[in-house]
C-alpha cells in the first residue's frame, strides 16, 4: 500500500465500512475506508464472503461435471467462463473443435460481452446518479437473454458449451432474431452516448478520476478494458487468437489517460466492435458439425442417444467414467468481458482434474482499487468500483 | 520468441538454478530451485529479450502425497513480446516457505495471500501476508489434499462473525 501523507484537516481520522451490503459495491465487497474529512487515506478491500470453494469442488468432479460450476463464477458473463474452461480442457486433450462450433462460440461470446457491458453501464451510471440509462440498458439486455434462452434453454447459467463443441445446434429463428438485434443495437448505443458521453455532470464525475498509468496498470496485473483504458494495446483475441478470432476484423479500442471516463469510452466502443463481430460471424457461419465426433471424449447428440444403442452406451460411459486426458498441465486464457480469464489445469491422467486454478480478471483488477482511490474523495470510490466492472462471484470463487 | 530460445536463455544464465524443463502442448515449464526465484523473476522481467512484465497468475499445487512438496507455480506473460512461460518451484511440505515476488510484480500481493490461505505457503518478505478468502477464525488450509471436501469448521460462521458482540 502506498502511504499518503496525511494533510490533516480534522482532529481525528474516521474509519468506515463500505459494504458488504452497500448497493454500489456490486456484490458482497467490503471496503474498509480510513477517512480524513471526505478524503480517503487508506482503502482496504475485504473479500471472500462468496467463497464456495469452486477450485476444491473441481477436484471431485469429472471434466464435464465442472461446466455448470463455471457459470457461477462471473455470473453476468457465464458463456465466457464456459468457453475459457472448455478451451483449456480441449488444449489438454489436444483436440480440434469443428469450425461451425467455433463460430457459434464466437457469436455467443460476443453477445455475452455486450450483455455484460450493458449491465456494467447500467449499474455504473446508476451509481453515479444517471437512472435513465439503467432502464435502457436492461431493455436491450433482455433481448440478448431471450436469444440465450432460445439457444440453451436457460437465461443466465447457460452451460451451453461441451468439451469439443456446443451442446446442440442453433435453433430455428435464431439467425433472424440475432440479426434484428444487431441491426438495431448501434442506434441504441448512440442513444446511451447522447445521455452520457458529453454530459457535463457525467464528465465531472469521471474525467481524471481513478487514474492509473500504463506502467502501474501492467504492474498491478490489470487486464481487459481496465488495462486498455490506460492505453495498453493488449487483447487476447488479437494476441493469442482462439476459437477462430483471427478470421474477424475488429479494432481494439484504447484510452489515453487511464481514468474512469476512458474506461467508459473503451467499453462503449467494445460493444460496437462486438456487434460487428456478431454480424460477420452470422455471415460466415459454416455448415457442419456443432460438436467434434470423438468417441470416449465428446458426448453424442441427444437424438442419437434416444435412437441408437451405441450412442446410449457411449453417453453412459462418458457420464459415469468421465473423460481421461493425458498426464500434463495447461494454462489457457481468453479475453472475457472483464479481462484475462485463465484456467490452469493439472491432470494426473484420471477422470478428475488434480488441480484446477482459475485466474479471475476481477480478482486482480480489484487489487488495484486502493491505488486508484487513495488520496481522492469518498464519492470517487463508487465511480472507480463501477469502472473496474467487478463481479464478486469470480473474485471469491 | 519460441519456447526453446526462452529455455536456453534462462538455462545459460542460471545453469545451477534450473533443474528441469518441459514443453507440453506448446507450453514451456521451467522448474526452478526455490532460492533462485527472486533472482530469476527479476531477470525474466528486466531482460530486454524476454520482457516478462505481466504476472498472469500465481498459485500453489499440493504434491505432498507423491513428492512431499508443494509447488508454487508462476504464469508469466510478456505484453510486448507476446510469449508465455510457466515457472514451477517445489518447496518442502514440512516448512513451506519461499521468497515473495511482490517487489517485482505488485499483482503478486493478492495471489500470494491466496496461496497462503489455501495451502499455508509462507512468502518471506511479503508486505501483508494475511488470509484473503476464508474467515479470520477458519482453521486449516482448504485446498490441501488432506482437507476433506465436506470439511466442517468447529465454529459456525455466525459465531465467527458475531464473536465481539456477546
Amino acid at each position: 500500500m502506498t502511504a499518503i501523507p496525511a494533510t490533516t484537516t480534522t482532529t481525528h481520522l474516521m474509519t468506515i465500512n463500505m459494504g458488504p451490503q452497500h448497493p454500489s459495491t456490486h456484490g458482497v465487497l467490503r471496503l474498509l475506508l480510513e477517512l480524513d474529512g471526505e478524503m480517503i487515506i487508506k482503502a482496504e478491500p475485504h473479500i471472500g464472503f462468496l467463497h464456495r470453494g469452486v477450485e476444491k469442488l473441481a477436484e471431485y468432479r469429472t471434466y464435464h461435471q465442472f461446466i455448470p460450476l463455471t457459470d457461477r463464477l462471473d455470473y453476468v458473463a457465464p458463456f465466457s467462463n464456459n468457453l475459457a474452461y472448455a478451451i483449456a480442457v480441449e488444449k489438454l486433450l489436444g483436440m480440434e473443435v469443428p469450425e461451425r462450433a467455433q463460430h457459434i462460440r464466437v457469436i455467443l461470446c460476443e453477445l455475452t460481452r455486450i450483455s455484460s457491458h450493458l449491465l456494467w453501464l447500467a449499474t455504473h451510471a446508476l451509481d453515479i446518479g444517471a437512472m435513465t440509462v439503467f432502464f435502457y440498458c436492461f431493455r436491450e439486455r433482455e433481448t440478448i437473454y431471450d436469444i440465450f434462452e432460445m439457444v440453451s434453454g436457460a437465461r443466465m447459467n447457460l452451460s451451453y458449451i461441451r468439451v469439443g463443441g456446443v451442446s446442440r445446434d442453433l435453433p430455428g429463428g435464431f439467425m433472424e432474431k440475432t440479426r434484428n438485434f444487431i441491426a438495431e443495437f448501434p442506434a441504441r448505443l448512440n442513444e446511451y452516448e447522447t445521455l452520457l458521453t458529453e454530459n457535463l455532470i457525467w464528465k465531472k464525475r469521471t474525467v481524471g478520476v481513478g487514474v492509473i498509468s500504463a506502467e502501474d496498470a501492467i504492474d498491478y496485473g490489470l487486464s481487459g478494458p481496465s488495462l486498455r483504458g490506460s492505453g495498453v494495446n493488449w487483447d487476447i483475441r488479437k494476441a493469442e487468437p482462439y476459437s477462430s478470432y483471427d478470421k474477424y476484423h475488429f479494432t481494439v479500442p484504447l484510452g489515453k489517460n487511464g481514468d474512469v471516463y476512458d474506461r467508459y469510452r473503451v467499453r462503449i466502443e467494445e460493444m460496437r466492435q462486438s456487434n460487428s463481430i456478431v454480424h460477420q460471424a452470422l455471415n460466415i457461419l459454416p455448415k457442419g458439425d456443432f460438436i467434434a465426433r470423438i468417441p470416449n471424449i465428446t458426448l453424442p447428440t441427444k437424438e442419437d442417444v434416444e435412437t441408437k444403442m451405441e450412442s446410449m452406451i457411449q453417453h453412459f460411459k462418458i457420464i459415469i467414467d468421465g473423460i481421461k486426458p493425458p498426464k500434463g498441465e495447461v494454462y489457457s486464457s481468453i479475453e472475457a468481458p472483464k479481462g484475462e480469464l485463465g484456467f490452469y489445469i493439472v491432470s494426473d491422467g484420471s477422470s478428475h482434474p488434480y488441480r484446477l486454478k482459475i485466474r479471475p480478471p476481477s480478482f486482480v483488477n480489484l487489487e488495484a482499487l486502493p491505488k486508484m482511490v487513495e488520496g481522492r474523495l469518498l464519492p470517487d470510490v463508487v465511480a472507480v468500483i463501477g469502472s473496474l466492472d467487478i463481479v464478486l462471484g469470480e473474485i471469491d470463487r | 520468441m519460441d519456447n526453446e530460445t526462452i529455455a536456453s536463455l534462462v538455462k545459460n544464465n542460471f545453469p545451477e538454478a534450473v533443474t528441469g524443463s518441459e514443453i507440453f502442448r506448446n507450453e514451456l515449464t521451467l522448474i526452478i530451485k526455490k532460492e533462485y526465484i527472486p533472482e530469476i523473476a527479476r531477470f525474466l522481467k528486466e531482460n530486454k529479450e524476454l520482457g516478462f512484465d505481466f504476472l498472469s497468475d500465481l498459485c500453489g499445487v499440493d504434491r505432498v502425497e507423491t513428492d512431499g512438496v508443494f509447488e508454487v507455480v508462476y504464469h508469466l506473460y510478456s505484453i510486448y513480446k507476446n510469449h508465455r512461460v510457466r515457472l514451477k518451484s517445489p518447496i518442502t511440505s514440512n516448512d513451506p516457505c519461499i521468497s515473495t515476488v511482490t517487489g517485482i510484480w505488485n499483482t503478486a500481493n493478492w495471489h500470494e495471500r491466496e496461496a497462503y490461505d489455501m495451502y499455508g505457503i509462507k512468502f518471506d518478505g511479503h508486505p501483508d501476508l494475511r488470509k484473503i478468502l476464508t474467515p479470520d477464525d477458519f482453521e486449516g488450509h482448504p485446498l490441501r489434499k488432506d482437507y476433506p471436501v465436506d470439511g466442517r469448521q468447529p465454529a459456525t460462521l455466525r459465531e465467527i462473525y458475531r464473536k465481539d458482540e456477546a
